[in-house]
């Protein structure tokens, strides 16, 4: 299926929790981020039963400098 | 002692993460100043650059982390970034920033009051960044703000206290901690703020962008305590004339 992390476009084969996304797919750090998908926040404790769907826009955001 | 919310602060020093040229400096900076409260902003994972972990530079226990909501342009979006920064950060805290102009960054009132509102019902500690308005801060009381932010000017700017009329009125009136934040330029500044009563002061860039900015960090936590100090102490009325030091010794014959 076709989704989107941060406008980027991925190709995932099979079925892929939002987990599955960071550890495998993405393959990033879990601590120090946020993730929501179609402008929802999925929570972490979530972060395993969530399952993507085609379509899918997935957005990752952490902490960066700022005042 | 400064309590926001149920937290207890012993600097009233709050300081920014932004704009410092490294992270080496940043992080010994924060740590002269003496602050326990840093703010953070968000922002996207960038997937094909690696990218420097801000978070380890802070990982210290004395420092509270404050995301803020900069870059969102309206109370639906602060409401989400706050959420956001919820889970990455795994705080409730939350500097509440809208706004949609960047000339001036002037703080969106209406929807700094709805976010607030709704950010408060939803369990969050806020802090909202807002014009120098005492009507405002006490709007922002009845929605449940933990302490209002108003500025001193615009943010980065350097130019100091220029609402100082409009600080002296919130501070005289507020109950919830004032934080001055913004525009904060030199540590006389910080000191002044401090001296009229401000609860704490939040500053970045004239640390961040000093020559020096480690040894400025520990002028501003000088400055504060100085400034605080003075406010406890009560300073002395201001006269139209001269009010002699010595007393008139009558030493010499008319």
């Amino acid at each position: 299926m076709e989704i989107t992390v941060n406008h980027q476009p991925y190709s995932i084969t099979g079925s892929c929790s939002v987990i599955q996304l960071l550890t495998a797919v993405l393959q990033i750090p879990e601590s120090g981020i946020a993730v929501a998908v179609n402008q929802s926040v999925v929570s972490k404790s979530d972060w395993s039963a969530y399952h993507l769907q085609p379509g899918d826009q997935v957005m990752l955001i952490k902490a960066t400098q700022g005042g | 002692m400064l309590t926001i919310a149920d937290k207890v602060f012993s600097s009233r020093l709050f300081t920014g993460t932004g704009k410092f040229s490294s992270a080496e400096i940043m992080e010994n900076a924060l740590l002269a100043s003496g602050s326990e409260l840093v703010t953070v902003a968000l922002k996207r994972v960038d997937l094909k650059a690696a990218e420097d972990d801000i978070l380890s530079r802070l990982n210290y226990p004395q420092f509270n982390l404050l995301p803020n909501t900069s870059g969102v342009r309206n109370a639906k979006e602060a409401v989400f970034a706050a959420q956001m920064a919820r889970e990455a950060l795994e705080t409730n805290w939350v500097k509440l920033e809208i706004h949609p102009d960047p000339k001036y960054l002037m703080p969106d009132p209406i929807e700094t009051l709805k976010a607030t509102e709704q950010l408060a019902k939803l369990g969050f500690i806020v802090l909202p960044y807002i014009h120098a308005d005492p009507v405002l801060c006490k709007h922002l009381e009845d929605a449940g703000t933990a302490a209002v932010m108003p500025l001193g000017s615009p943010i980065g700017s350097n130019k100091g206290l220029k609402t100082i009329d409009f600080l002296e009125i919130i501070i005289s009136q507020s109950n919830v901690p004032v934080i001055v934040d913004a525009g904060i330029g030199s540590p006389s500044d910080a000191a002044k703020a401090m001296e009229i009563g401000a609860d704490a002061v939040l500053v970045n860039t004239a640390i961040a962008v000093s020559r020096d900015p480690v040894k400025m960090a520990e002028a501003f936590k000088i400055a504060v305590i100085a400034g605080r100090m003075a406010f406890e102490a009560q300073l002395g009325s201001i006269n139209s004339y001269a009010v002699s030091s010595s007393p008139l010794t009558s030493f010499l014959d008319d």
